[in-house]
């Protein structure tokens, strides 16, 4: 398993959204392509370190960010 | 040449503006969200920063509450047909702009009725007859922020707690205030602003936005645009989130990117700095224009109470000619007429023949101002002969 995992999101606004989030919380992510097996969608989603990833989803939720979901990559 | 048309557009734009749009085109150019490489990303990227520049500006909680559109006009009609089912009532006032009353108008043809509360003549509006105009039916308040034709500036604080204890949303369309009225959604009590970004916020043409506020129940918006979002692209149904649900197809992304770069401008001069020049303007124009015989000058005549908008007329000389005779012998250029609100002019006493509206802006200077007044003076003294 790789030690990143992929969050998705319903709107590219959000994804957006969400690295200026981890910004500010000076927590690394990058902005990568969604891969074709999680989802169908166009755009980009984000990625971070698996061990960030509880914490990650812990800021969404407490900024009411909504994502759709959470994959580690293989 | 002396530019005194700010109201129809703002010219010249924000420095920088030029630059970003360039900077866009040449640079990056890609389709935000639409892709997943590096430009597509970036184009994203401008994108959301102008999202947090508009809710920064606009006191908007959420940035993914504002949705782009290609002008203020654009976004009334989202907001309006978004909400309003047949049956539906509205209460909107006799100074809006035709981007209401048009689809207002449209919209009495499906079932939904309107009232339009009678401001006074200077167009201002006792919120008193807003409250008097709501039915059982009333879904909505939809009211401009100011006269596009008198600058009159409307209580909608005041309209807002009106539709607070009635339940209703209110819709204020700021294409006049956005960038020079001071504007704040949670304490003006606004559920949806509409806004353009090329009048007072000094963008380009193409740009201009809706705030959705909290109140707003997004699920039951009917989106009256549906294609591309880039999102949910297996279904072939709306996505339900915003920004997506009301904004879809490819943005006016190099507009957007020169948009930014004016409200990093406007921030960095502050709205109430750009106000008080708009209202020295308002106050010194106001003085030199009542001062001279002949003249008539609508609105409430108090730099406080309006946006720096001023009409007037000369008596003896149609609008038509003061305006084409200010262009040609003086290079002043204003815009007359009925601008594209006759239920205004109608509540001024000014229908159908309409008037004159100088509308000076934050580039505007006293050199300007002088120069106008005395060129109004000079025609309004041969008008007399």
């Amino acid at each position: 398993m790789s030690d990143h995992c992929v969050i998705l999101f319903p709107t590219s606004a959000h994804v957006m959204r969400a690295e200026k989030l981890l910004q500010e919380a000076a927590i690394s992510c990058r902005l990568i392509p969604v891969p074709r097996h999680l989802s169908s969608d166009c755009g980009f989603c984000l990625e971070v370190k698996y061990c960030d990833c509880a914490n990650v989803c812990a800021l969404f939720d407490d900024k009411k960010l909504i994502y759709d979901e959470t994959a580690r990559l293989t | 040449m002396i530019y005194l048309d700010n109201a129809a557009t703002s010219w010249p734009k924000a420095p920088g503006v030029t630059d970003a749009i360039t900077r866009f085109l040449n640079d990056t150019g890609a389709n935000p969200g639409r892709s997943g490489h590096s430009l597509s990303i970036e184009a994203a990227r401008v994108v959301a920063t102008v999202r947090e520049q508009v809710a920064a500006l606009m006191g908007a909680p959420d940035p993914l509450q504002v949705v782009f559109t290609l002008n203020v006009t654009h976004a009334i009609n989202i907001a309006l047909q978004g909400i309003l089912r047949p049956g539906n009532h509205v209460v909107t006032t006799s100074v809006e702009h035709n981007s209401m009353m048009r689809p207002l108008t449209a919209l009495s043809d499906r079932g939904v009725s309107f009232t339009a509360v009678a401001c006074a003549p200077d167009g201002s509006l006792d919120p008193a007859l807003i409250q008097a105009a709501i039915r059982p039916e009333t879904v909505l308040i939809a009211v401009t922020h100011a006269s596009n034709v008198l600058g009159t500036l409307l209580p909608i604080r005041s309209i807002g707690e009106i539709a607070r204890e009635h339940g209703l949303l209110i819709l204020v369309d700021a294409a006049s205030t956005a960038g020079c009225v001071p504007i704040d959604l949670i304490n003006d009590t606004i559920d949806l602003l509409a806004f353009t970004g090329h009048k007072a916020l000094l963008g380009p043409t193409g740009t201009g936005g809706l705030i959705i506020g909290p109140r707003v129940n997004t699920s039951e918006l009917q989106p009256v645009f549906q294609g591309g979002t880039g999102s949910r692209s297996a279904t072939e149904t709306q996505p339900p989130m915003l920004p997506d649900l009301l904004e879809c197809g490819t943005l006016n992304t190099a507009g957007l990117a020169g948009l930014g770069a004016a409200l990093s401008w406007i921030t960095t001069q502050g709205i109430s700095c750009i106000q008080q020049t708009c209202r020295a303007h308002t106050t010194m124009l106001l003085e030199r224009l009542l001062a001279i015989d002949g003249i008539t000058v609508y609105g409430p005549l108090d730099a406080n109470l309006q946006t720096a908008t001023l009409a007037f007329n000369i008596r003896g000389m149609s609008p038509s000619q003061t305006g084409q005779t200010l262009d040609e012998r003086y290079g002043i250029l204003c815009r007359v007429g009925l601008h594209c609100a006759p239920r205004a002019h109608d509540t001024v006493g000014t229908f159908p023949d309409g008037c004159v509206r100088f509308s000076p802006g934050v580039f505007t200077t006293s050199e300007d101002v002088t120069a106008a007044a005395d060129a109004v003076c000079c025609l309004a003294g041969e008008a007399a002969q």
